[in-house]
């Protein structure tokens, strides 16, 4: 079996694609936003409560496949509590992780539990699949119910 | 090779299952796998396994080599010098024209439109005769199989003429249910747009009865072969289409070069598709004269090289001994359903006996794209995702499938190493 594979599809990353958390519609969310992949078809919504700039809920559904979802739930699973700040940051740092891998400039124990992306960046066509999550959220954030597109 | 001129479906699948007249064995694969050299390359160490043929061909080294010559020996502007290599370049363009012409049994060597592909030629027919022909409240029906490049032309001008889209239904096998599509068509249809193979399915359309269908109520039909050339024998007359669209890719040719075919006293009385050098007889400022078809459609300098690659893949495809061709690509695609079958999990989508060369497929949970990166480590090259076909995706209920497509190259060790791989996608999945 490739090592590439077992980098990508680590065991925390198949439990997140089997068994999403926060996978729901989010009642009382104060921001929405709409994810979109033209390419492969990946949807998802993102549900956001934000009350004084922090997360105080965050939550999705949608289709798509298992980095996808797994991107999704870890996302929602790291975020809750954050300030909004905090999570644009980690996005930055994730991007650096999903592109550059674990010898890049951010190491994948700066992440948490988001470590479990790091073997994303040794399959190019797949990095917008963990990222599609991230960008929903930045629309999310910045403007009421936007569409974010990977392309 | 299916006979696509016999009159239904039923008559179809049986010339289909007819491999008695020409077995597998009468084919030679391992010479045809010969003439094609990318099948030797490697893939992260492993054998290339190419099952992705819908969506583009490999090419024959006849083809590379046709293309290569001409650029190497033959290259000028076609239809314009007066010098040598004009005169060799001219001739090898028109001379691929012919082959093409033979190779849908065209009426006349007119008939056939050099485009960059089936898109294009679809958007030169919605943009020509749609234009002239469809008016408010008009209606032109298409399927529910049909690939994006076959509704979204359509949905443009039924946009901008306030005409309506229809589509006529399919079954859950993927079949067309033809009756329905004939209440479809009414007096306010004046075009029926229908794939001859879909691409997601398989399915082998009866088209001989959906161009009976429109004929008889004056509409017209036009015809996405892009699936069906490299495996059926095409015959337009037969099939009495009034537009047949192909892709050079798809049939073993370069990509950038396709063929739209289209009645004569249609393309005559049509506008031209784009202004521009060799679609006219004269110009002044006060106003031009339109060449005659195919030049009235073919504006500029057009893909000449590719052009010749693409006669080079028609003499390919002629080259094979038909009937073992067919009974081969049968084979193994009778061999891939039935290996696939029968692993756990997976459901087989388009389930229809009158199939040619793709199997799609989706397993339990696991998505397409996930199936797709994880063969592809095994050196196996399948395409995942909506294949260019969402309204059909939602009319079957996924959103994605995983497709393996077949070619003349196909074997059934092919099948065999994409089933292997498919228990290495459920290890990961399990």
């Amino acid at each position: 079996m490739s090592a590439e594979l077992r980098d990508l599809y680590q065991e925390v990353l198949i439990d997140h694609a089997k068994q999403p958390r926060n996978f729901r519609k989010l009642e009382g969310a104060t921001r929405t936003a709409e994810g979109f992949n033209p390419l492969c078809g990946d949807q998802l919504m993102l549900y956001v409560k934000l009350a004084d700039g922090v997360i105080e809920d965050i939550a999705f559904q949608g289709s798509g496949c298992a980095i996808s979802k797994a991107s999704a739930s870890l996302m929602t699973a790291t975020l809750k509590g954050k300030k909004q700040e905090e999570a644009l940051a980690l996005f930055g740092r994730v991007h650096i992780l999903l592109t550059e891998g674990p010898s890049g400039a951010v190491k994948p124990e700066e992440v948490g539990k988001l470590a479990a992306l790091s073997g994303v960046w040794e399959f190019p066509m797949r990095v917008k699949c963990a990222t599609l999550a991230w960008h929903t959220l930045r629309n999310a954030l910045a403007v009421q119910g936007t569409r974010a597109s990977t392309e | 090779m299916t006979e696509v001129q016999t009159d239904s479906l039923a008559t179809a699948r049986v010339v289909h299952g007819q491999a008695g007249r020409s077995s597998p064995a009468d084919f030679d694969i391992e010479r045809v796998r010969q003439d094609f050299p990318i099948l030797r390359e490697k893939v992260h160490g492993k054998p290339l396994v190419y099952l992705d043929s819908a969506a583009t061909s490999q090419k024959p080294q006849a083809v590379i080599d046709a293309m290569s010559h001409f650029l190497l020996k033959e290259n000028a502007n076609v239809h314009r010098g007066v010098h040598y290599l004009a005169e060799r370049a001219t001739d090898a363009y028109e001379g691929a024209r012919a082959k093409v012409k033979q190779f849908l049994n065209a009426k006349d060597v007119h008939e056939i439109v050099f485009v960059r592909g089936t898109t294009e030629a679809i958007n030169l027919v919605a943009q020509t005769y749609g234009k002239t022909h469809v008016g408010a409240d008009d209606e032109v029906l298409i399927t529910a199989m049909e690939h994006h490049s076959n509704i979204v032309p359509w949905q443009m001008l039924c946009e901008e003429k306030g005409a309506r889209l229809r589509v006529a239904p399919i079954t859950d096998a993927g079949e067309l249910v033809l009756e329905e599509l004939e209440k479809l068509i009414g007096p306010k249809t004046k075009l029926v747009a229908v794939t001859h193979v879909s691409n997601v399915l398989g399915t082998v359309n009866p088209i001989r009865q959906v161009v009976e269908m429109a004929h008889a109520r004056g509409a017209r039909v036009l015809v996405d072969g892009a699936q069906a050339a490299p495996h059926l024998r095409v015959d337009v007359q037969a099939l009495g289409c009034d537009f047949y669209a192909i892709s050079g890719h798809k049939m073993y040719g370069p990509t950038g070069i396709g063929v739209l075919y289209g009645r004569s006293e249609l393309l005559d009385e049509m506008p031209p598709y784009q202004g521009g050098g060799d679609m006219i007889l004269s110009v002044s400022f006060e106003k031009t004269v339109y060449n005659k078809p195919p030049a009235k459609f073919e504006a500029g300098t057009p893909n000449m090289a590719g052009a010749v690659g693409l006669g080079a893949a028609v003499d390919f495809l002629g080259g094979l001994e038909r009937d073992a061709l067919s009974a081969h690509e049968q084979d193994v695609l009778d061999y891939g359903i039935r290996a696939l079958a029968e692993v756990p999990g997976l459901r087989l989508i388009g389930t229809t006996s009158g199939k040619a060369s793709v199997i799609s497929f989706v397993l339990d949970e696991v998505h397409p794209h996930d199936i797709g990166t994880i063969l592809d480590r095994e050196g196996i090259a399948v395409r995942t995702g909506h294949h260019c076909a969402q309204p059909l995706m939602s009319r079957l209920g996924v959103v994605a499938t995983a497709r393996a497509s077949l070619a003349c190259y196909s074997t059934r060790q092919d099948i065999d190493a994409l089933v292997s791989g498919l228990g290495k996608v459920r290890e990961f999945f399990r």
